[in-house]
């Protein structure tokens, strides 16, 4: 088990009713796996409490076997240290990227690995050529990312996380800031990716994209409501709630999913 | 005309002083009206610029005994309508002096309409020469050296009164005291102080009648004066001041451009780090350490650059430190635009999304590393151009360092336009040094923005 989710409760400040209402799942070791659902069903909030962006009350993550804890249950510092510690079997791909737009392709990829797990340049640099050369990009390796297209301006962010060696590595909307004919391709990176045995979760409202993935997590109001293949969840939902979900969603988006 | 040299009869005056008291003279430049404030500070022990026997300054300083006596002299154009040659007629008329001066306390007791200059006697003959003031009252010396030069002028002895000159010392140095005495009495009986007066052209009556003697009229012919006046008396063309005069001043000029351009770059040096770490405390600190570094931006960039060197120069030495001219220049100048830098500093960083940090923050970077490596070349970009701004402005305010005795180009423009009485010719010299000083940093600038932002030019693909 490479990510277990259990009981996570988080409030926003302001907010009455929890965005996260004890949501729990757990991905297996080097699976592709989707947390789908609708703006607001907290699967934002959800990837930033994995990644330690924003802070939970109660329940507990556990990345790889570190395990970190709600506020409520245990301090500032020993958080800090956790997520320190889950933060490096972590890698997060943004949805607007965040490439340091000043450093190459290159750059971008080789910086963390040397600065963060003190290897030699030489090494990161050579990581981060293979790296990028796998996912197409091996004639834009010194280019700015102002300089590149979208799309691969997002695999030299997925070459950035991968080139941190994360166990897993979590997509926040990665068909978004995309043309949907790009759809494709996204999902053939995410295949070429599943070959090196990390973990991949990605956080989207694309139907389309969850097809593609082997295991469906669906959220709705801060809770999982069914998980399962993406053919028996999304095509032969057994849940009532799941199918009348799918529905509205389906009539609602018409093609084009509603902005994150 | 070394603006760096002093020259006069008072400077000789030192000069003899020293070898009578077994010590070197060494000349300190500074503004008239501010003499008693830089003597109790510490920066020179003997004040020797026609300080007046007033009992006011006898509050503040140690006086002695009395050098040179003169009369008060009132100038003025010779088609003036309605002479004030004497001085109930000075009421209710625009006369012209220096602060702070026996003539200037003669003036306000008539009833005059009295106009100050702190930038020097040359400065107040000029607006009489174009008719901003109706007359001048000085001292007799100042009147010859600065007005009489002048053909259009007329002076007049009259009823204004006289003023005695004595050196000042700092209170409690009663035993220099003692030895100033000794040595200026011993000078004034052997006959050195009449004969420097005669060379300077400066003996009087009065100064006669102080020492004893009957006779009023000078022996020897006024050597120096003379000198002065054909050096200053009347303005050569234009074409031959390009080719003579301004060339010989050019030594004059690099010297001061230097000491500001030292002023400036040690001053930008101590604002750069100083603003940087407002900007990272003011964006990064804890609240308490927030509050401090805003309140520190606000209180400099808040009041006025002059007022800080005045307070640190001559308020300081009342908490017990004493800072050297230099230094407390730049400081003044490197805490004020500080402020500034901060400021800039914060807008570069402000400018960084907030995305960068996260981004930064999961790849497991430190704040440092975050700063060093992703935000602090992004916001530099974003710096560059207003610093280049602020050192080009900073350069221009180290003028302000010539009230704490530094002569640097501005000061030096000053003097040498002051005793020259060419303000224009020399105000485009020194505007030429000004470029050259900051051109290239200009220059280098874009050079530096350019280099940061190469990210941003796309290729041509």
């Amino acid at each position: 088990m490479s990510l277990i989710v259990k009981d996570i409760v988080r409030h926003h400040a302001g907010n009455p009713a929890p965005t996260l209402k004890g949501m729990s799942f757990t991905l297996d070791t080097g699976c592709l796996a989707a947390l789908l659902g609708r703006s607001g069903a907290g699967k934002s909030t959800m990837l930033r409490c994995i990644m330690g962006l924003e802070p939970f009350e109660t329940g507990s993550i556990v990345v790889d076997g570190v395990e970190v804890k709600g506020t409520k249950d245990c301090n500032a510092e020993q958080r800090a240290q956790q997520i320190k510690a889950a933060r490096r079997k972590l890698g997060l791909v943004f949805q607007s990227y965040e490439l340091f737009p000043h450093l190459t392709a290159m750059q971008n990829c080789a910086l963390a690995p040397v600065k963060v797990k003190g290897e030699s340049q030489t090494v990161a640099d050579k990581r981060a050529r293979d790296l990028l050369c796998q996912l197409g990009l091996e004639h834009r390796l010194d280019a700015f990312p102002e300089q590149l297209s979208g799309g691969q301006k997002q695999r030299v962010a997925i070459a950035r996380a991968l080139a941190m060696e994360p166990s897993v590595l979590l997509y926040d909307e990665p068909t978004s800031a995309l043309d949907p004919s790009m759809k494709n391709e996204v999902l053939q990176t995410l295949k070429r990716v599943d070959a090196q045995n990390v973990t991949q979760v990605v956080v989207t409202h694309d139907l389309q994209l969850a097809r593609g993935v082997e295991y469906v997590c669906v959220l709705d109001h801060g809770v999982v409501i069914e998980t399962g293949a993406p053919e028996q969840v999304i095509n032969a939902p057994t849940h009532e709630s799941t199918r009348a979900l799918l529905q509205a969603w389906l009539s609602a988006d018409a093609g084009s999913p509603p902005k994150a | 005309m070394d603006p760096n040299r002093l020259t006069g009869f008072e400077v000789e005056l030192a000069t003899m002083l020293g070898e009578k008291l077994g010590r070197q003279a060494r000349p300190i430049h500074g503004q008239w009206d501010k003499l008693l404030d830089l003597l109790t500070r510490g920066d020179f022990e003997l004040a020797i610029n026609g300080i007046e026997v007033a009992e006011e300054k006898k509050r503040i300083v140690a006086l002695s005994r009395p050098y040179f006596v003169t009369a008060e002299v009132v100038t003025f154009r010779k088609d003036l309508a309605n002479k004030p040659t004497n001085l109930a007629s000075l009421k209710g008329r625009i006369v012209g002096t220096l602060p702070s001066s026996m003539a200037e306390r003669i003036l306000k007791n008539a009833g005059a309409d009295v106009r100050t200059y702190e930038g020097g006697q040359g400065e107040i003959y000029d607006d009489l020469k174009v008719g901003r003031i109706e007359a001048v009252l000085l001292d007799e010396p100042v009147a010859r050296y600065y007005g009489d030069v002048e053909e259009e002028f007329e002076s007049h002895r009259g009823d204004f009164g006289e003023v005695a000159y004595a050196i000042a010392l700092r209170p409690d140095d009663t035993k220099l005291l003692e030895q100033v005495n000794v040595a200026l009495e011993s000078l004034e009986k052997d006959g050195t102080l009449r004969a420097l007066y005669e060379k300077w052209g400066v003996w009087c009556p009065e100064t006669a009648k102080l020492f004893g003697e009957k006779e009023a009229d000078a022996r020897t012919p006024p050597l120096e004066y003379e000198k002065w006046r054909v050096a200053v008396g009347k303005l050569p063309s234009f074409w031959e001041r390009l080719t003579t005069r301004y060339p010989s001043m050019i030594g004059s000029f690099v010297k001061g451009a230097l000491l500001t351009l030292a002023v400036s770059l040690c001053a930008m040096a101590m604002a750069i780090l100083l603003g940087i770490n407002l900007a990272l405390g003011r964006r990064f600190g804890p609240k308490p350490l927030q509050w401090v570094c805003i309140a520190y931006i606000e209180v400099f960039r808040g009041t006025p650059l002059l007022i800080q060197l005045i307070v640190i120069y001559f308020g300081l030495p009342e908490l017990g430190l004493r800072l050297d001219p230099f230094l407390a220049g730049v400081i003044a100048l490197g805490l004020n635009y500080a402020a500034a830098e901060a400021e800039n500093y914060r807008a570069g960083l402000e400018s960084v999304p907030r995305g960068q940090l996260e981004a930064s923050e999961v790849l497991g970077l430190t704040t440092a590393q975050t700063l060093r490596h992703v935000v602090g070349p992004q916001a530099l970009r974003i710096s560059i151009p207003p610093m280049t701004n602020d050192f080009i402005a900073l350069l221009k305010d180290s003028s302000l360092v010539s009230i704490v005795t530094l002569t640097e180009l501005t000061k030096t423009y000053g003097t040498l336009a002051n005793s020259t009485r060419d303000h224009l010719g020399l105000g485009l010299m020194v505007a030429i040094f000004y470029l050259l000083l900051g051109l290239p940093f200009a220059r280098l600038a874009r050079k530096a923005e350019k280099h940061f932002g190469k990210h941003l030019h796309r290729e041509a693909t």
